[in-house]
Formats: structure tokens, sequence, C-alpha cells
């Protein structure tokens, strides 16, 4: 038998399954042109005013329109894909047929789908990588026609697919990502980000830090080594030295690494007496689970500057405990936002717990969208961009919000929490208590340091 | 500079870290080097193990019980894979098998994720594993001393199966030359069963000793099933010796490199697969004649 290296089959192994992505592209491209033509008779009547762009008016049907879904249903990040497609078909159940939420937005009143369309939709696995991500959303680019694309856990995966709608001239409403490229340096016309950026986060969490744990600490840090990992870092290391802290320690780890073992050691030798860890989904499970058998929970204060949804459920309340961090959203925030009272009782009556963040934010960036569209009057979408952009406040789950023009970063608060011991928790999903709602404009980065030059709107 | 305690801790985690993957990759080896069959659902076996100890030691406190359940449950997904499956492709191309097993651990993993659900569950450690020893320079857990313990008695329990019985003789003979134990009258296609069946429960075994210390989601096998490979690819692939001297030694690469820059831990393994195929293609323990 001849020789041959096993991860090069292996490689070979995953390429020979799809058709080639570039194929792909270019056949959509071509089939989306041809297809404009006979349709355009249909909805030439409603649609004048506007030139072709993108998949409209293609995708805007008589009676439907179509909304894909791109989320991690496999891969470190899958718990949180399934929550967040979870959130995704409650959104479109309400904005279809109304709900209490929907009539509580004088857009969406009406609770007939969207500009008088039923949404119909499709979810498909982005793996939680960038390609197999830019493939589902070509394919809904170019078969469904998607007026369109939300979804997306991962930073390295949202900034893919806000490149792929600039450049397919779809609106892309991001779910999960917090690194500030994505409203920074690589932002994008037709890419809309619900969740607060790194610098939002790191800026609202570094005073209270300061506030409960001390001025004079010192920090190491377990950093996934991808555009939201150095994100994070940076800001966090900006902000919690500002408030008198030193960083004495920088550990880069792949994303999806199952043995931290050798990075905790370096954590424990660091001479650190607080831990933050960047690491998120599986590999946030893993890395704590790990730690605390390494002692270094017990050792030193615990920090996650951006908790996963289901952390504290995998884990149990004996280890996140004490643990200090922010999350987009926590499901107590209801006490607060009546839209989110509602919201937490429709989802936990469909799907028996209590939704978190992932679920949240592409269930709110449904609803700011579907707002722009109706105030547009049309789905032509540099018209929807525009609406989007007017920094409109729309009613929600997160108290009054709007995108901001320059970078279309969502202005929203962000809640700052710590962890529940299990003795103090008043149910089984009352994890975290929220210590103070951060107001969005406080901690909203000034666009000349965002790095964000935003393509022309007719690009 | 490292201080020669940081030195020491890494150098020992490294014997950790490595014993475990010298666990996995001589299951893959061994299947490799008999079958000729790169088997891309070991990673997914790995899993089951794990799985299997969530679902026992959520009804008993017995970690024996448990690895005892991991290898019978990976004893009979190993030989039903084997006879339903992997022996129809042992004469088909290469790419046909890879292809086979790569879609049959795809199934065992959203099998589990359709049964389980995609969240980690959680596997307690056992009672007599939780705690911290102090080694002198540094503080460790006790669990992953003790891994190296029972890792190191299961390797010695495959070598003497494989060094010292007919079985192991045949397999032995079998890996350096198949058509030749044929002709002297061995049925060789029963000894490929026997020895993708044990394949299959190193990993199981594997799966069940790891859970307590990891993330037990669906997917948890992929990045052991890449390690493995570049464990036995240094090693030497079929070569038992290779699996368990590679697997130290990447456990080392990966331990040790953390020391200076961790982010260059996951590339320099790969590094040291390019220099030992390089220098001797076959690896460290490969022969002549070999896979």
């Amino acid at each position: 038998m001849s020789y041959k290296p096993p991860t090069k089959d292996r490689r070979l192994a995953k390429v020979v399954l799809p058709v080639s992505r570039r194929g792909l592209m270019k056949a959509g491209l071509g089939a989306s042109a041809g297809l404009l033509l006979p349709r355009m008779g249909a909805t030439a009547l409603a649609q004048t005013k506007y030139p072709a762009l993108g998949t409209f008016p293609a995708g805007v049907g008589d009676k439907s329109v179509f909304i894909g879904g791109v989320m991690p249903l496999t891969g470190p990040y899958s718990a949180s894909g399934k929550d967040m497609q979870l959130g995704f078909e409650l959104a479109v159940e309400h904005l279809n047929k109304g709900s209490r939420v929907t009539e509580q937005i004088p857009t969406l009143k009406k609770g007939n789908g969207v500009l008088g369309k039923t949404i119909q939709f499709q979810v498909a696995d982005s793996q939680t990588k960038p390609d197999p991500a830019v493939e589902a959303a070509t394919r809904f680019i170019r078969d469904n026609k998607a007026v369109m694309l939300t979804g997306t856990v991962n930073s390295a995966v949202s900034i893919a697919l806000e490149k792929l709608g600039q450049r397919e001239h779809v609106i892309v409403m991001i779910g999960n990502s917090g690194s500030n490229d994505t409203t920074g340096k690589d932002c994008q016309r037709y890419g809309f980000r619900a969740q607060p950026s790194a610098y939002m986060a790191a800026k609202a969490l570094a005073p209270v830090l300061a506030k409960e744990l001390g001025k004079d600490k010192k920090a190491a840090y377990l950093v996934p080594d991808y555009t939201y990992g150095h994100s994070v870092y940076d800001s966090m290391k900006q902000f919690t030295e500002q408030a008198g802290w030193k960083t004495v320690g920088q550990q880069l780890v792949p994303l999806g690494t199952s043995d931290f073992s050798s990075y905790l050691l370096n954590i424990g030798n660091s001479g650190a007496d607080v831990f933050v860890n960047v690491a998120f989904g599986a590999d946030a499970t893993a890395s704590t689970k790990q730690a605390q058998q390494f002692g270094i929970l017990s050792k030193m204060k615990y920090v996650v500057p951006n908790i996963s949804q289901f952390q504290a459920k995998e884990l149990g309340a004996a280890i996140m405990g004490g643990t200090y961090g922010t999350q987009a959203w926590w499901w107590t925030e209801e006490d607060t936002y009546p839209l989110a009272k509602s919201f937490v009782e429709d989802f936990e009556k469909k799907n028996n717990y209590k939704p978190r963040w992932g679920a949240s934010e592409v269930y709110i960036q449904m609803l700011v969208w579907a707002d722009a569209v109706e105030r547009a009057g049309t789905f032509y979408p540099i018209e929807v961009i525009k609406a989007l952009e007017a920094g409109h406040k729309v009613n929600s789950i997160y108290g009054e919000v709007y995108y901001r023009g320059d970078d279309h970063q969502m202005v929203r608060p962000v809640p700052v929490m710590v962890g529940k011991k299990p003795s103090e928790m008043k149910g089984p999903e009352d994890f975290f208590q929220v210590l103070e709602l951060v107001p969005g404009e406080q901690v909203l980065p000034p666009i000349a340091e965002t790095g964000c030059k935003m393509p022309p709107i007719e690009s | 500079m490292p201080t020669l305690a940081q030195f020491l801790s890494q150098a020992f985690n490294g014997v950790a870290l490595g014993s475990l993957l010298a666990l996995i990759a001589s299951g893959l080896s061994i299947i490799l080097g008999t079958l000729g069959v790169l088997n891309f659902a070991h990673g997914a076996m790995f899993m089951l193990g794990s799985y299997t100890a969530f679902v026992v030691l959520g009804h008993s406190d017995s970690f024996g019980l448990a690895l005892l359940l991991g290898a019978l449950v990976l004893m009979i997904v190993g030989l039903a894979t084997e006879r339903g499956l992997i022996r129809f492709y042992y004469s088909r191309p290469k790419e046909d098998q890879i292809l086979v097993t790569f879609g049959l651990g795809i199934m065992i993993v959203e099998a589990v994720r359709y049964l389980f659900g995609g969240l980690s569950q959680p596997v307690p450690l056992p009672s007599w594993g939780q705690g911290i020893v102090n080694l002198g320079f540094f503080l460790y857990p006790l669990y992953r001393v003790e891994v190296i313990g029972i890792v190191a008695a299961l390797l010695l329990a495959f070598y003497l199966l494989l060094y010292r019985t007919r079985i192991g003789l045949v397999v032995r003979a079998g890996i350096e030359d198949p058509l030749m134990v044929e002709l002297l009258g061995t049925h060789v296609r029963r000894m490929f069963m026997i020895v993708f069946t044990i394949g299959a429960m190193a990993a199981g075994i594997a799966g069940v000793i790891y859970a307590p210390l990891a993330a037990v989601i669906p997917n948890m096998g992929e990045p052991f099933l890449v390690e493995c490979f570049v464990v036995i690819v240094i090693g030497g692939l079929g070569s038992f010796p290779g699996a368990v001297v590679g697997g130290i030694l990447v456990g080392e690469i990966l331990s040790l490199t953390t020391l200076f820059d961790p982010a260059y831990a996951q590339a320099a393994i790969y590094a040291a697969m390019t220099l030992v195929l390089l220098i001797r293609p076959r690896g460290l323990f490969g022969a002549m004649g070999r896979a």
C-alpha cells in the first residue's frame, strides 16, 4: 500500500463534498439575474419607484418574503445556535400573527407580516465556520431570493456574512458577534449589529469590577485566537488598566480547544489575582471546568467579559456563583422592560426554558428590521438601510434602542452582572443578578476610534 | 525565561496530556496498520465513551462501572460497524473508506446531538479523584495524576495483548504482511473484526476517562481526532510503540510550547510532524512494508 499522510486525506474528504464555492457563487449570480426579468412584471406595479438591486424586487413575492437564518447548529457554538433558532422562529411567528410585543410597536401593530407580506424562512447550519456560513447564505440569496439574512454566532462568521451582504446587496442583521471589528474596521453598509461591541462591554464592566474587586488587581487572560478574542482582550485591557488594574498574562488558544491544562498552568503561575476568561461556548465550559479543577477559581476572582448563553446552566451555580461579566441580555431584564416580559413568557411557553441572549438578539433584530421596512414602505435595500440609519428609536425587549448610522452599532443598554450562588437563586434558571444596566450612549466608542469607513450607500 | 518550576509543571502536564492521546491514537493506529482503514469515526467513538460515562454516572457513583460499560458499548458499536459497514470497504479505494468512516462519524455525532442536545453534559469527578495535589514545585489536579496511572495500566494491558498473546502475534504479523498471514492459514478477516473492535474499545475507554475533564458535547472528539493523526504520523502508521511515544511527544510539544508562546502550541505539533516526515517519512517507529 502506498503511504499517504492522513491529515492530507482528511482535507481531501472535506473538499470533495461541496461543489466549489466560486462555482456556486457564479451560478447564483447568473440565476438571480435571469430570474429578475420574468418576475419584474408581477411586482413592477407596486415597486416602480426603485430599480432592481440585490434580491429586490425578485425576492418580494405577491404574498410573502423570505428570510434566511444562518446559525451554528453544530460545532463549539451549537448550543447558542439552537437558542438563536428558537428566537428566530418566535420572531417570525410574532411578526406574521401579531403578539403582545408587536402590539406595542406602532409600525408592527397590524400583525400581518411585513408590509403585508408573510415571512417565510429557513435555517441553515453554519457549523461555526465562515465557509459553510457563506455557502448557506449564498444559497439563500440565490435560490430563495432572501430579502434579509440573520443569525451567526462568532465574529469571524458575522464579518464574512456582512461582507457577502455588502457585495450581494442583501441586508444582514447580525446575531452574536462581540468583536470591535464587526462595526469597526470591517463595518459594512449592509451589516447591522445588535450585540454590544467588546469595547462597550468592557467599558461598562471595568468600573464595576474596580468597585467590587478593588483597584489594584493583576489580571491574567485566556483568549481565543481570532478577531473576537483579540478585540475583547484589547478592550478589557484598556478599560481595566484605566481603572488601575495590571495585565500580567495573555494565553492565546485556538477556537475549539478541548484541553486547556497547559494554558491554565501558566495562568496559575502568572501571579494574577483575577482570571479573565474570554473563551466562549463549549470552550468556555471546558476551560472553566478545568480551571476549577486546577484550583484557579478558588485562588483567583473570576471574570468572564462575555458570558456564554448556557455557561451557568452547564457548569452550575456552585462554579459560576461570584463570576463577574456581561451578557447581551439576561431574562430578568423583564423586571425593567415590559416587552421583555412578554417575550420571555411566549418563548418559555413554546420551548420550556428562559430564552438566552442569542435568542433575544435575533428576535430584536427581526423586529427592528421589520420596523425599518414599514417606515421605508418598501423592501428596496437602500431605503431600508436609510430607515435603519435614521436613529429612529424603537420600543423593544431591550428598552428603547436605535442604530447609530455611522457604524451600524445598536445603541442599547449593557447589562453588567454577577453569578448567584446556589443559595441565592430564586428559581432553577435564576443564575445572575443584573448589577447595572449601563446606557448604550455612555459606553459607545467615538466614531473616530472605531476605524469604521462605511462604504457609500449606493455601492 | 520560564523558571524551573514552570518548566517542570509543563513537562509533567505534557505527560498527562500525552498519555491520553497515546491511548486514543493506539486504537486508531492498530486499525490503520492492520486493516489499512483510516477510521475517521474514531473521534465519534471517543465521544460515545464520554456520553456513556455521563449516562452511567447519572445513575451510579461507580466509575469502574462507567469504564466497564464504556468498553462494552464501544465493543458493540465496533463490532456492528466492522460487520455492517467497514468489511464491505476493504477492497475499495482509500477515498471510499475515508468517506464512509467520515460519514459514519457525522451520523454518530448528530444522533447523539438529537438524543442529548448540544449543551455540555455534566460528568462529575470520581470521589477518589477530587482535590489538588502538591507535586513539590506546583499544584496539580489529583484526577489528572491518577489518569496517568490508569492510562499506563491500560497501555500495558494493550501491550501484553499485542505482544504476549497469540491474537497479538497474528495482529502484528498482519500489520507486517497480511497476505503471508492469510497464506499461512489464518483467517485474516476475523482478525480484522477483532482489531477494529479493540481499537473502538480503546477510544471508548479513553472517552470515559476524559469525560470528567471535558465539555461533554457531541463534537468533542473532533480536535482529538486531528491531534491523533499527528500522533500516528509522528509515531509511525500502525505502530503501537509509535502511538505511545508519539502521544507523549505531542503532549510535551503542546505543553512546553505554551511556556514560550501559547499561540504557537498547535502550530508546533504540525511543525514537528513536518520535520518527522522530512527526516523519517515512515514515522519514528514505522518500518518498511507497513500500511
